[in-house]
């Protein structure tokens, strides 16, 4: 296995990172520090709690979770979709590295990135909330998880666009919309029945509730349907890219 | 020398068009091939199979024996790539990406290396650089850097010389006479005759996605040399007897020159001619004659196609 092609793959998309360090941390933290105002301070104060926690910390996990899938897509769908439209993807598909070696150089990176951006948001509403986290490891587990396997979706994404319109699409028309409805911002108690159950179909809800369940210790739905609905969807991801790479779809004519 | 690369019977579809018609082509250990065509020909799509970056729809390529297909590890361990366009990413530096494409074989970046090929290049003062930053011709140096990083064994040229200036020219073939001293082998394409002319061992000429013809650059030129006699005469002709028996003669400039196509040296030829001119009291001021280039060989290969 040529691990080295796969450092050298991920070395190279932390550089941009780094250079762009500037805009990748401080947009985020703007952010939500105006969510915790808007929300936390101002609405939230009007709000009584959800099953005994506080709206501005309630809001927490949806924060760190809509970050981390909006960043983990946006940064892996870029990270090979740049490459692909200046061209300089011909060097990665002329080098003896594997599928596997090249998924895990832009992935993990994209992955790296949406992980430090998740951490910031949770130390940024540090200063806004105290919370204690429950389960600390389950946290952790779940970051990462969501991390890498909204990245690998964004990586189908960034090998299926062939313009900047359709890399921006579906993140914009199908993720934004699941995130915020998936209780992001709410508990999905507080909708009437039907929606509840409408919630139910959305697969980010059962990200969104098994993270706060690591934070608070409750949540909607049992955690052990929360792991299984996001180790299904990377199950998904990962056989989708091993057929994109096994037929050469969009990267090899 | 041993075959190098193989390419077996390989064709490409691009829809319903066929840019390469069951090519078949062996590439020697440490020779210098060009691959002449005309634009269109099947040129880069023959490079592209055979490093990777398309596959073909039937038939093998080989390298070293090994499948580019099912041990392509193997296969592009070997290969250096410099493309025919110019497709860097512009945020990187000079240096950074030279050791991209090193780490990407699978080599430890070595400063020591990528120094040394950057500044055969003339790119060392740059190596901090963004890309965005450098000319054109800076750019496709920068390929060759790149190409070169993990100490290829076997490196293409996808027409290395289009568009470039005099002393860039001069530095690409340089650089390639350098490498083949190295022992690497050269596949270079081209569509400027007098590329192959000058560095090529062997040349093959490509048109509508068929090998027309694989020889030794000089078997290639003696075989289809053909030379040119211009004899300048002092005064018009018209129409004088003596070219109606012998097709080899016309005449041009309204009648001034007399062209002598394919004159035989071992005949004497020309000898002849000149005494029938003599006989026939026709005086001349002066007598030119041109090899035929190999542009010339091509053009007829291409046309009677
Ligand atoms: N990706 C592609 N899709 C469709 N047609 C292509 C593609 N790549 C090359 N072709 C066609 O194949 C033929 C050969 O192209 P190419 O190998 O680039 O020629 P050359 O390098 O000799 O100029 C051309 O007619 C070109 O239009
Ligand atoms: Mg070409």
């Amino acid at each position: 296995m040529n691990i080295q092609a796969a450092i050298t793959i991920y070395k190279f998309e932390m550089a941009r990172f780094r250079r762009t360090i500037f805009q990748s941390l401080v947009a985020p933290i703007i952010t939500t520090s105006l969510y915790f105002v808007v929300f936390g301070a101002a609405i939230g104060s009007k709000i009584e709690t959800i099953n005994g926690v506080s709206y501005g910390s309630f809001i927490v996990p949806g924060l760190i979770m809509l970050y981390l899938m909006t960043e983990s897509i946006n940064n892996a769908a870029f990270g090979i979709y740049f490459p692909k439209f200046v061209g300089s993807i011909f060097e990665v598909l002329s080098a003896p590295v594997s599928s596997l070696e090249a998924t895990i150089g832009y992935v993990g990176a994209a992955a790296s990135k949406s992980t430090i951006i998740g951490l910031m948001i949770f130390l940024t509403s540090n200063l806004f909330v105290t919370h204690d986290i429950k389960y600390p490891l389950v946290m952790a587990i779940f970051i990462i998880l969501t991390a890498i396997t909204f990245s690998l979706f964004g990586f189908i994404i960034g090998i299926w666009a062939q313009n900047w319109e359709k890399l921006s699409i579906i993140p914009t028309l199908l993720v934004t919309p699941l995130v915020f409805l998936g209780g992001s911002f709410y508990s999905i108690d507080m909708l009437p029945d039907f929606w509840q159950k409408v919630s139910l179909l959305n697969p980010v809800f059962y990200l969104i509730s098994g993270f706060r369940w690591s934070f608070f210790g409750t949540s909607e739905i049992p955690i052990a349907l929360s792991i299984v609905a996001i180790l299904s969807f990377m199950a998904i991801c990962l056989a989708v890219i091993a057929i994109i790479f096994k037929t050469g779809y969009r990267l090899r004519t | 020398m041993k075959s190098q690369i193989s390419i077996e019977n390989v064709s490409k579809v691009f829809g319903r068009h066929k840019a390469l018609n069951n090519v078949s082509l062996e590439i020697k250990e440490g020779e210098i091939f060009a691959l002449l065509g005309p634009n269109g020909a099947g040129k880069t799509t023959l490079i592209s199979a055979i490093c990777g970056l398309c596959r073909q729809s039937s038939g093998n390529i080989k390298v070293n024996n090994f499948d580019t297909l099912t041990h392509y590890k193997e296969t592009r361990n070997q290969i250096g790539l410099v493309p025919q366009e110019l497709p860097l990413d512009g945020f990187e530096s000079v240096y950074n990406s030279c050791q991209f494409s090193r780490g990407l074989f699978g080599l430890k970046d070595s400063r020591d290396h990528i120094e040394k090929i950057l500044k055969t290049l003339s790119l060392f003062d740059k190596r901090d650089e963004q890309i965005f930053g450098l000319s054109g011709g800076m750019k496709r140096r920068l390929l060759i850097a790149k190409a070169l990083a993990h100490e290829p064994k076997i490196l293409f040229l996808d027409e290395p010389t289009a568009g470039v200036d005099v002393s860039l020219r001069r530095d690409i073939w340089r650089l390639i006479e350098d490498q083949k001293k190295m022992g690497v082998t050269i596949i270079l394409t081209t569509h400027y005759i007098e590329e192959a002319e000058q560095l090529a061992d062997r040349v093959g000429i490509i048109n509508s996605g068929e090998i027309i013809l694989v020889k030794e650059k000089t078997a290639l030129m003696s075989e289809f040399s053909k030379k040119t006699t211009f004899i300048r005469l002092s005064k018009k002709l018209k129409n004088p007897s003596f070219m109606k028996k012998n097709k080899k003669i016309s005449l041009t400039e309204n009648g001034m020159t007399l062209k002598l196509v394919g004159i035989n040296n071992k005949s004497n030829e020309l000898q002849s001619i000149v005494n029938m001119l003599s006989q026939n009291g026709i005086a001349f001021t002066e007598i030119n004659t041109v090899d035929n280039s190999l542009e010339d060989i091509f053009l007829d290969l291409v046309e009677t196609q």
